[in-house]
């Protein structure tokens, strides 16, 4: 029993509770409602000073897009950034716990967090829920050994390469980077590359689109480049939608008078004893 | 011994694997969405020109207007395959219409003709939607839209395709006036409705998937048809 003294202390992990209600529903009908997935291109090169990370912005339910320019490179730590693809609920709070543990350990042994070790992290706990939770990520950074690059499955396997790609435009970016990518780029080039990977996962996949956003990770700087470039321009509205005035229908006025009596009473200001 | 004489079959305690049950789709969405306005003396029709499947797109130029005669086009939207079956057999059949009788179908005719054709199909129907428009016998802007299986309706604007749900209700308050007060509303004329086209076009390339690249418009007058092209976004 909880109380307002001692009130319930909600267990770790995840709730269960709806599991076999929800089992009922859907087997007389009522389907659980989809989840927001990004359906997405996401990538990560290693270049010659660190790692860039790439992802476009467009977040999809079924066939509709529910969300026109999403954050899809999340922050994990000051020297690490994690894209995610699948289940948008999933990459965010899964990056967003991993986050908060790599501060803990940073804070506990007084140095910077390893990439090999939110790899570690983050592979174990996809692997503990065995692929229910939808997580594929790509995880960059740039420690005391130099730039890593990680892919991570939502089974929780794991990959460490120098270029990858992940998503719905996986293939369109890889495409890129495989008849491009050398070792040793410069900064310049490997940004060019980067975004024309997911320009063709903007373009030829229908999962993917509007913008493309960067990340370049160095050794003791981190730009996030938010929109750098918008592959993708509205079109240019062709007819005025202005409405005359009284179009939209409203109830009709009615004003009620209320009587007021107002009495007017002078307060004179009391000084509070503070001597003792 | 008695000799066990059971013509029963003996069936095992356990449950045995049913027939297993393979499936077929002969179906493919290949999205798409047609958007069509008549007036008193016009008669326009839009289709996007993506021809796509899943998340890929075959081709970001496919023309899915039809004109059927100099006052009538059909625009389709759905799986491709049945598309060109489809029209294949109506160009056939106006073709025989017109040799039979002299003359060329009327958009009504052609409307009832579509309707049974796709009727036709009951139990293994063409997956489109279908918009016909033309200008009626009076000279008039028709718009005919058909469910898979043939039913019909006329109007005056209809959206369809992959689309459909998201404009329609966007061009029942701009074309239809639905749901405004006051009586500054004069119909729309050629110029507004394919203002309104473009519009709804760029409104569905942003938030329909299998909408975009760039839309074919038909312009139905009594002078004839004209086509017009504007780019979508791409993505």
């Amino acid at each position: 029993m909880s109380s307002a003294l001692c009130p319930e202390i909600p267990t770790p992990g995840f709730s269960f509770e709806n599991c076999k209600r929800n089992a009922t529903l859907a087997a007389k009908g009522f389907p659980t409602p989809k989840a927001t997935k990004t359906g997405t291109t996401i990538v990560g090169i290693i270049y010659k000073d660190g790692v860039i990370l790439g992802a476009d912005t467009r977040a999809t339910e079924d066939t509709t897009v529910s969300d026109k320019n999403c954050q899809k490179i999340h922050y994990l730590a000051p020297n690490m950034y994690c894209c995610g693809a699948g289940t948008a609920a999933d990459t965010e709070m899964t990056t967003q716990m991993i986050s908060s543990q790599l501060e803990l350990h940073r804070l506990y042994t007084g140095r910077v967090v390893p990439v090999c070790t939110a790899n570690q992290m983050l592979k174990q706990y996809l692997f503990r829920y065995q692929g229910h939770i939808g997580a594929a990520l790509v995880l960059g950074g740039v420690d005391s050994s130099g730039p890593h690059l990680f892919s991570i499955y939502p089974h929780g396997s794991t990959d460490k390469l120098p270029y990858t790609t992940m998503g719905s435009g996986s293939l369109a970016a890889m495409a890129v980077f495989e008849s491009r990518w050398v070792p040793n780029m410069d900064e310049e080039a490997g940004k060019k590359l980067v975004r024309d990977a997911i320009a063709a996962g903007i373009f030829n996949d229908l999962g993917s689109g509007s913008n493309v956003d960067l990340c370049v990770i160095r050794k003791d700087k981190v730009d996030y480049l938010r929109t750098y470039d918008e592959a993708n321009k509205k079109g240019i509205r062709q007819a005025s939608y202005k409405y005359p005035k009284g179009t939209t229908a409203i109830f009709p006025n009615k004003t009620q008078e209320y009587k007021i009596e107002v009495t007017e009473e002078t307060v004179t200001p009391y000084t509070m004893d503070t001597s003792s | 011994m008695a000799m066990m004489n059971d013509s029963r079959p003996h069936y095992p305690d356990y449950s045995t694997a049913g027939a297993v049950q393979h499936s077929f789709n002969p179906y493919a969405d290949n999205g798409g969405s047609v958007v069509a306005i008549a007036g008193d003396d016009f008669a326009v029709i839009g289709a996007d020109t993506r021809l796509s499947t899943g998340f890929a797109i075959y081709t970001r130029n496919q023309k899915k207007l039809f004109k059927l005669t100099d006052k009538t086009i059909l625009g389709c939207a759905g799986c491709w395959c049945d598309t060109l079956t489809l029209t294949r057999i109506l160009n056939a059949r106006m073709q025989m219409y017109e040799q039979e009788h002299n003359k060329t179908m009327s958009t009504t005719a052609c409307s009832q003709m579509l309707s049974t054709m796709l009727y036709y199909k009951r139990f293994f129907p063409y997956y489109i939607s279908n918009v016909l428009v033309g200008l009626d016998t009076e000279g008039k802007g028709c718009v005919y839209s058909y469910d898979p299986i043939g039913h019909c309706e006329r109007s005056t604007y209809r959206a369809g395709g992959s689309a459909g749900a998201l404009l329609q209700p966007l061009l029942d308050n701009q074309v239809g006036f639905k749901n405004m007060q006051g009586d500054a509303f004069e119909k729309v004329t050629k110029e507004r409705a394919i203002a309104i086209l473009k519009d709804v076009f760029i409104s569905a390339a942003e938030r329909d998937i299998y909408t975009g690249d760039s839309i074919v418009i038909n312009l139905i007058t009594k002078d004839g048809i004209t086509e017009e092209t504007f780019p979508l976004r791409k993505d």
